[in-house]
């Protein structure tokens, strides 16, 4: 991954800094290289729609786990103000793979909760790779109970590749800490919108997930089980990740036409990582839409719609709830 | 040494619907060689070692519930192929059909009303004969389904966890039922109504970390694999192996999220025991036939 780019990514990424040289050229020199500008400029936009347009799910995984990805703090920064975290569950710890805290979504106070990943190694380490314990899931939900208390609406942003499977998290419960907070989420009083951000690590991610509107970002996906878990399993081997993660069905578009998410959210030309606050726009103009619609329901109302929408949820004969693909 | 032949290793999860005609069983921990009616009046708990062998459901309807109480529900709710789903090997419903083993109706729980020492409840109780008890479409429908019964008649609920997790071959439908499962117990618990968790070898994965810890009252079998994570994912992660006892029943017990530890052999009589003191707190309306009523008493009297 030379310079932190995927590879099927790199000849638009050279283009584009090709073009910006060019740019910087012609500041200085004057108006002969307009022509070559537009014409470069022509090219790369065929060469992104080329790359974007056909991407299988294993270079979605990709985009998904990029490491210049917008994480849940680039989003927090982008678009609440006053932002304020709060540390530890009041019991064991703090777990600094999952955020949370105040703060104010266009003046109006909202809490919020979302897994948070590394950017380096050193980083990485101290965030565990967004794989939070029990006790992240813990002060989440403490979190959320204080939304509920206050009426604040809650903003979850999922980004893990699942919660940590490790001695110190069975000790400490992580079976118990995520199904309470599923349990509980499910009957908050106030409004909650999830954003999948980047990967929805199953259980992990869906600790924070149970919504009354749950978006995916274009290029993430949300899953039972990594396509390597997966691979290894039903394949005998991680190498072949990029199958399972076919058969998984677990791209943003995918999910849409099964039925259990709101909306896709198109990111910027060329992924999230390109533009973060393009990104973060289509997020605040989501969640103002959302929010609008939600006040107009009662607490009870929000509850009992949550919990229907999760009841309706799955495919069987003798009843089917959900949607198949064709 | 003919009859040595008739010894047989005990039968593969995916086998033990055609119980073995085998006389004698091995113990899989100990090795033990068990005289399978012995066995069986033993309630499948080895004589030597007491490992408690896996149950079919229809065998703990057997031990648990009052003769000729069970009534299955929800039979009619069966798997589909949502995703044409298709791994290395085969394909999803053929591996479905498989595991029916010519019963459409089995899936990876069982559900139904029963009695337990006259109190009715609706009681689930899962099948790792089928696909690991794996959580997929059914399963979660057919709990959410008894649930919802258990709500709608003041009803105690049970279940019987046994599962190693979520079912990939459904995908994100799988994950989903973690959600749908704890939602309806969520209205249920909202109700003031009891829910009697018992988790047997193994509850892990997405079953444990949805209705199977959240139960009022947690009670587990000796010795059961009982976590988040597997071991083999766990040891794989950490790069080292795993201290011995982890996961199990005692080491749940020790780090406080199980209330009790209950040998098969005292099963009945304790969820008895906590059926008859939830119902006597006067709670489920449709409880307590078996207690007469009591008489208001005046002091002095």
């Amino acid at each position: 991954m030379p310079g932190g780019w995927l590879e099927f990514e790199l000849p638009l990424v050279q283009l584009e800094q090709r073009i910006r040289d060019l740019q910087t050229l012609a500041g200085k020199q004057g108006p002969d290289v307009a022509d070559e500008l537009r014409s470069l400029e022509r090219k790369a936009d065929r060469l992104r729609r080329k790359i974007f347009s056909k991407l299988t799910p294993w270079e979605r995984v990709k985009l998904a786990r990029h490491p210049r990805r917008p994480y849940t703090l680039d989003y927090i920064q982008h678009l609440f103000t006053d932002f304020f975290e709060l540390h530890g569950d009041r019991a064991f710890g703090d777990d600094a793979a999952l955020i949370a805290g105040l703060g104010r979504f266009e003046g109006r106070p909202v809490a919020v909760v979302g897994h948070q990943k590394g950017r380096n190694t050193k980083e990485n380490l101290r965030r565990n790779f967004g794989m939070p314990h029990p006790e992240g899931y813990r002060k989440a939900l403490r979190v959320m109970k204080l939304a509920e208390k206050f009426g604040n609406p809650m903003l979850s942003f999922i980004d893990t590749p699942g919660a940590y499977p490790g001695i110190g998290a069975e000790e400490r419960g992580q079976s118990e800490a995520i199904a309470r907070s599923i349990r509980e989420m499910s009957a908050l009083k106030v409004p909650i919108l999830v954003f999948v951000t980047g990967e929805g690590g199953s259980g992990g991610a869906l600790a924070i997930g149970v919504g009354d509107r749950v978006y995916v970002l274009e290029y993430s996906f949300y899953s039972v089980i990594s396509p390597e878990g997966c691979a290894s399993i039903l394949w005998k081997t991680r190498e072949k990740a990029a199958q399972a993660a076919e058969a998984l069905k677990f791209t943003a578009p995918e999910l849409l036409k099964l039925g259990v998410i709101d909306q896709v959210l198109p990111e910027p030309p060329g992924g999230a990582h390109r533009d973060g606050a393009a990104m973060a726009r289509t997020i605040g103009e989501t969640i103002r839409g959302a929010l609008a619609e939600l006040d107009e329901l009662t607490p009870e109302q929000l509850v009992e719609r949550r919990q229907d929408r999760f009841l309706s949820m799955g495919v069987f004969d003798g009843g089917t709830s959900g949607k198949e693909i064709e | 040494m003919s009859w040595l032949k008739k010894i047989i290793s005990l039968p593969r999860p995916q086998q033990r619907r055609q119980m073995p005609d085998g006389v004698w069983l091995k113990c899989p921990r100990c090795g033990e060689i068990l005289f399978r009616q012995e066995l069986e009046r033993n309630l499948w708990v080895c004589s030597r070692c007491s490992k408690h062998l896996r149950l079919s459901p229809e065998q703990y309807v057997r031990i648990l519930c009052d003769e000729g109480s069970f009534a299955t529900l929800f039979g009619g709710i069966r798997s589909s192929d949502p995703l044409r789903f298709r791994d290395a090997r085969e394909k999803y419903s053929d591996k479905v059909k498989r595991a029916q083993r010519g019963d459409p109706e089995r899936e990876g729980v069982m559900t139904g009303r029963a009695r337990i020492a006259g109190i009715p409840l609706a009681l689930a109780v899962m099948d790792f004969s089928f696909m690991g008890g794996s959580m997929g479409s059914v399963v979660g429908e057919r709990i959410a389904k008894l649930i919802q019964l258990a709500l709608q008649e003041r009803m105690a609920l049970i279940i019987i966890s046994c599962s190693g997790g979520a079912r990939m071959h459904e995908g994100i439908y799988s994950l989903m039922q973690m959600a749908k499962t704890c939602a309806q117990l969520a209205r249920f618990q909202a109700a003031r109504l009891p829910f009697i968790s018992v988790l047997t070898d193994p509850t892990t994965g997405g079953v444990s970390a949805s209705f199977a810890m959240l139960g009022d009252v947690i009670v587990a079998e000796p010795g059961a694999l009982i976590g988040f994570a597997g071991p083999r994912v766990i040891r794989e992660t950490i790069g080292q192996e795993l201290p011995s006892g982890f996961q199990r029943t005692e080491f749940l017990l020790e780090k406080g999220f199980i209330d009790q530890i209950v040998p098969r052999h005292q099963l009945r009589e304790a969820l008895a025991l906590l059926l008859k003191h939830f119902s006597d707190s006067a709670r489920c309306t449709r409880v307590s036939q078996s207690v007469p009523p009591r008489e208001p008493r005046m002091h002095g009297q």
